[in-house]
């Protein structure tokens, strides 16, 4: 089962410069966990106590997984997850 | 250093002015590995805030979806600050996720004067930046712009004084 996940440049250190790595799982959570477990640290910049990272920006093909369940939005073979950090900011 | 071409310096003030007083955002892309700035691309800014400023994810999935497609990266990486000076907050360092990009802010607080500045900010740790506009290099100097930013160690250009105060375009 091959599920693969795109990272952006600034995690392509977990992922020895590779631009996309592949997993499995049935959740988003047990992709990101499987996908830790051959790049460690990578979780940890995805997710916190709140579940995803309030300014990581993940998509399951295409669509924005905060609007699939987050952690828990099903994945399967043949998908296509993507990382993106947003861009923001502040005055402060 | 950043070269970019007047036109899109001048779109990125005009941008500015016409969103102030929300910050403005938005970025340049740019033929991977070239440090070129060519596509200008304004975004919306999803929190249409006076203080604070991000990419709606949808559309910024679609627009690094393109870059991918046609072989670009983003090369500038610009928002406005609109009751502040022209410089990285501590929460535009603790978010810039592009490293490669030059982080342009661009101050609306003077309605006279707008002030442009370029920063690289890799691992928390800001570098001002001398930007140059197309067309002030004399002919046989520099023409290709590829003094790239990694040629000017840090602490060359202290005052930041290329691009403080601009004339408004």
């Amino acid at each position: 089962m091959a599920i693969e996940v795109r990272i952006p440049t600034i995690l392509r250190n977990y992922t020895g410069g590779a631009k996309s790595v592949e997993g499995s799982g049935s959740t988003l959570a047990s992709l990101i966990a499987d996908v830790d477990s051959r790049h460690s640290g990578l979780a940890e910049r995805l997710v916190d106590d709140g579940g995803l990272r309030r300014f990581v920006n993940v998509y399951l093909n295409d669509e924005d997984v905060r609007f699939l369940g987050g952690l828990e939005a099903p994945v399967k073979d043949g998908d296509t997850v993507t990382v993106l950090p947003a861009v923001a900011g502040g005055q402060s | 250093m950043l070269t970019l071409p007047g036109a899109l310096r001048a779109a990125i003030i005009a941008h500015a002015r016409a969103d102030h007083p929300d910050e403005a955002c938005g970025l340049i892309a740019g033929p991977e590995g070239t440090d070129q700035p060519q596509r200008y691309i304004p975004m919306t800014n999803a929190a249409r805030s006076p203080t604070f400023h991000e990419y709606d994810p949808a559309e910024q999935l679609k627009v690094w979806n393109e870059m991918e497609r046609r072989g670009e990266e983003p090369v500038v990486i610009y928002h406005s600050h609109t009751a502040t000076e022209a410089y990285p907050s501590r929460t535009d360092i603790a978010l810039a996720g592009e490293p490669g990009a030059h982080y342009v802010i661009v101050s609306t607080r003077d309605p006279e004067q707008a002030e442009f500045r370029s920063f690289r900010i890799v691992d928390g740790t800001v570098t001002e930046e001398e930007v140059r506009t197309a067309g002030d290099d004399p002919p046989g100097d520099d023409l290709a712009g590829d003094d790239l930013a990694g040629d000017d160690p840090a602490g060359d250009d202290p005052a930041g004084d290329d691009g403080v105060a601009v004339p408004e375009e």
